[in-house]
């Protein structure tokens, strides 16, 4: 598994002989390198449709990541889930749980803001520990026990309390209204963080030994073994992993919309995963770039700003348009992998 | 199974049937609710129509049946169908949004129009399903999935955003009329299982469906047409949430793209494992499936009767579908219940096939836990 990084130019086949194209066609870095063309493409369909809107402005480009950030959060620890062959669909519940625990215990119980994050933290890291746990020590579908998870945090949301508790502590607050100026525009906390966490993620997948291990799973869970290598271990950690990110994406998520909310991202989940897959991650675990799941949040952020900017579509196109790219990339990852077998 | 027993092989054999267990908490969960509403089992006539606790609880449960069936198929086959719930939606808004325009909103020609309509477009949707699960090969949660995802969003292109309502005396009765005293939704629900039952137990369908989920390449190669049955099950069971769909928005009178049918999906999953169907697929069983259903019905009915917070509803089903899973888990029992219960399944796996053996176990332990739950 080479860690390599740049997602290469697919139009360098100028001279295309069989082999040549063949070899272009089953890298693993092409389904990345489609989604960052799409992406591009996207982006200059936008600038020739609103250029006199302000399309063209830096700062809409920043607002993805602003606007993004704790999707691109979640997707980077399900793009950990899907490399190791696994499924997390608890992690719309686990946003939704994290926003309202913070929310309670800031607003409700006066805790201060140090130590309600590490506390939010760690609850969703325990939380998928638990997961992970079971699915490894009981051989139970992944599918099944998050969807276990699913219920059960999105429960215990309405357990503390069943209306929004909105968030006026002048700490979070201040926080959420930070700003990094960038020279041309600024970006918030949330999207600094989460590009941080990309990084993060982009290291140890690629360059720890943690990183292959997920790698390895993913690709043959049975050869993995025979290696050696310590599979439960691992698949725990990257369900540990998945839960984390998905805490920390409440954390940003609560900074964005400064509430907690027993309905807030519901079928997140659905969005994160739609993101790994338009980034190119094989489902089937093993194969995929964290850098792709980076398109794929941006690809789906662009759609929302593109409906924004159209104005006169409504909402319900972008669960279209995700719909679509979803099934267009699934089928996309299918035809590759079968020319791979033959 | 042969170690002596001091009970008799009468009720032996009672506890050992299938659908032992989920019958007995389905009745625990309506004793319970006994002390709480004294006339809990009471029905009365009141302007021709039956009413109480229990008519309610088919009545509002009757949705969630026909999905869960159709579900159990899917399941059997070694799949799953998340896309119910959007395919719901679907349904109602098309029926409704057609009913909506037209000049006479009671003519029955109508009606049967829109309802027709709408279960072609549901039934477009599992052949849809089917086709990306047989045909192209991808894993059916994520087949699905994107009509889970884009279903929703078509669901409110088709009613603009907007809950449309709808007054059609006839299109009210599929969900909300009563004939005969009873509910007709009940007699909707009768019809489907029974024709299901009769399709897959007097027929050999049933088998061929079980024969796929065990084995599908096995099955292909004693020349089942696996891949037909699988796309057959996908339409099945769009077409029962498209009835479904009928149901729910008939009952409401009105179309709601964002919320009708939402979590059906899971709850029917939950129906499915409580009644037994192993999620490994190459086993199912109808008549489970319709008592699990009843059961999260009864459990909804219950929660609310007994005055516990009605949030705590979600807390519930995720701890019985943690229950019913670790129970359904070999390895689990192993570690539990330790190496000589673990060897008599074994020992009974060989005979029969492994999902077969592991499921009376499930429910024999899922029972009083999931009471106490």
């Amino acid at each position: 598994m080479s860690a390599t990084t740049q997602s290469p130019t697919a139009s360098d086949s100028r001279t295309p002989s069989p082999s040549r194209a063949a070899r272009l066609l089953g890298d693993r870095r092409l389904p990345v390198a489609v989604t960052a063309l799409l992406f591009l493409l996207m982006y200059g369909g936008g600038l020739a449709r609103y250029q006199y809107y302000g399309f063209a402005e830096p700062q809409v480009f920043l607002n993805l990541f602003i606007d993004n950030g704790y999707l691109l959060v979640a997707a980077v620890g399900v793009t950990f889930v899907i490399l190791s062959g696994g499924i997390d669909l608890s992690v719309g519940s686990m946003i939704g749980f994290t926003t309202m625990f913070t929310a309670w215990l800031v607003e409700r119980q006066g805790l201060p803001l140090l130590v309600v994050v590490p506390m939010a933290l760690a609850v969703g890291a325990l939380g998928g520990f638990l997961m992970g746990y079971v699915i490894h020590n009981f051989e139970i579908q992944p599918f099944i026990v998050t969807l276990a998870g699913l219920f059960l945090f999105r429960g215990l949301c309405l357990v503390i309390s069943k209306e929004s508790i909105s968030i006026s502590d002048s700490t979070v607050s201040s926080l959420a209204q930070a700003q990094a100026s960038l020279g041309a525009g600024f970006l918030s906390i949330g999207a600094i963080v989460s590009l941080v966490v990309l990084a993060v993620a982009f290291y140890v997948l690629h360059y720890t030994r943690f990183g292959r291990r997920v790698y390895a799973i993913g690709g043959n869970e049975q050869s993995a073994m025979l290696m050696g290598l310590p599979q439960g271990g691992t698949k725990i950690a990257v369900y540990t992993v998945s839960g984390f990110c998905s805490a920390l994406a409440g954390l940003l998520f609560t900074l964005y919309i400064q509430s907690g909310d027993p309905l807030h991202a519901t079928g997140m989940e659905l969005d994160a995963i739609a993101a790994v897959v338009i980034g190119g991650t094989l489902l089937t675990g093993g194969s995929g770039y964290v850098l792709g799941t980076l398109f794929g949040v941006l690809v789906l952020g662009l759609i929302k700003s593109i409906i924004q900017f159209e104005g006169t579509l409504s909402s319900w196109w972008t669960k279209i348009a995700t719909g679509v790219l979803l099934c267009t990339f699934i089928l996309v990852q299918r035809f590759m992998t079968t020319r791979k077998k033959a | 199974m042969t170690t002596s027993s001091t009970t008799p092989s009468r009720w032996r054999a009672l506890t050992r049937h299938h659908l032992f267990w989920p019958v007995a908490v389905l009745i625990l969960l309506l004793l319970v609710n006994v002390p709480f509403t004294p006339d809990f089992f009471s029905v009365r006539m009141a302007d021709g129509h039956l009413y109480g606790s229990l008519v309610s609880i088919v009545l509002f449960g009757s949705p969630l049946i026909l999905v869960a069936v159709g579900m159990t198929l899917v399941i059997a086959t070694g799949g799953i169908d998340l896309s119910v719930g959007a395919v719901v939606a679907i349904t109602g808004a098309l029926a409704c949004s057609y009913i909506s325009d037209q000049n006479d909103q009671g003519a029955l020609s109508g009606v049967l129009l829109a309802m027709g309509l709408g279960l072609l477009a549901a039934v477009v949707c599992g052949l849809w399903n089917g086709f990306l699960v047989a045909r192209m090969g991808i894993q059916p949660i994520i087949a699905t999935l994107i009509i889970m995802v884009a279903g929703r969003g078509v669901a409110q292109l088709i009613t603009d955003g907007q809950i449309i309502t709808i007054n059609s005396e006839p299109y009210k009765l599929i969900g909300g009329g009563y004939w005969l005293t009873l509910p007709f939704s009940i007699f909707v629900v009768a019809a489907v299982v029974a024709v299901t039952v009769a399709l897959t137990r007097r027929t050999a369908l049933g088998l061929l469906v079980e024969a796929v989920g065990g084995n599908a390449e096995a099955s292909r190669l004693v020349g089942i047409r696996s891949r037909r049955i699988k796309i057959m099950v996908y339409m099945f069971c769009a077409l029962c949430a498209g009835i479904a769909g009928l149901m729910i928005s008939s009952n409401t009178s009105a179309a709601d793209g964002n919320n009708a049918g939402l979590w059906i999906e899971l709850d029917a999953i939950l129906a499915v494992v409580i009644g037994g169907t192993s999620l490994l697929g190459g086993r199912f069983s109808i008549g489970g499936t319709v008592v699990g259903a009843l059961v999260i019905q009864t459990l909804t009915t219950t929660i609310y009767t007994i005055g516990v917070p009605t949030q705590t509803n979600l807390v519930f089903k995720a701890a019985v579908v943690i229950v019913v899973c670790l129970l359904q888990s070999p390895k689990f029992r192993a570690k539990v219940f330790g190496a000589k219960f673990a060897a008599r399944f074994a020992a009974k796996g060989g005979a029969k096939p492994a999902a077969a053996a592991a499921d009376p176990a499930a429910a024999t332990e899922a029972a009083p836990k999931m009471e106490v739950s």
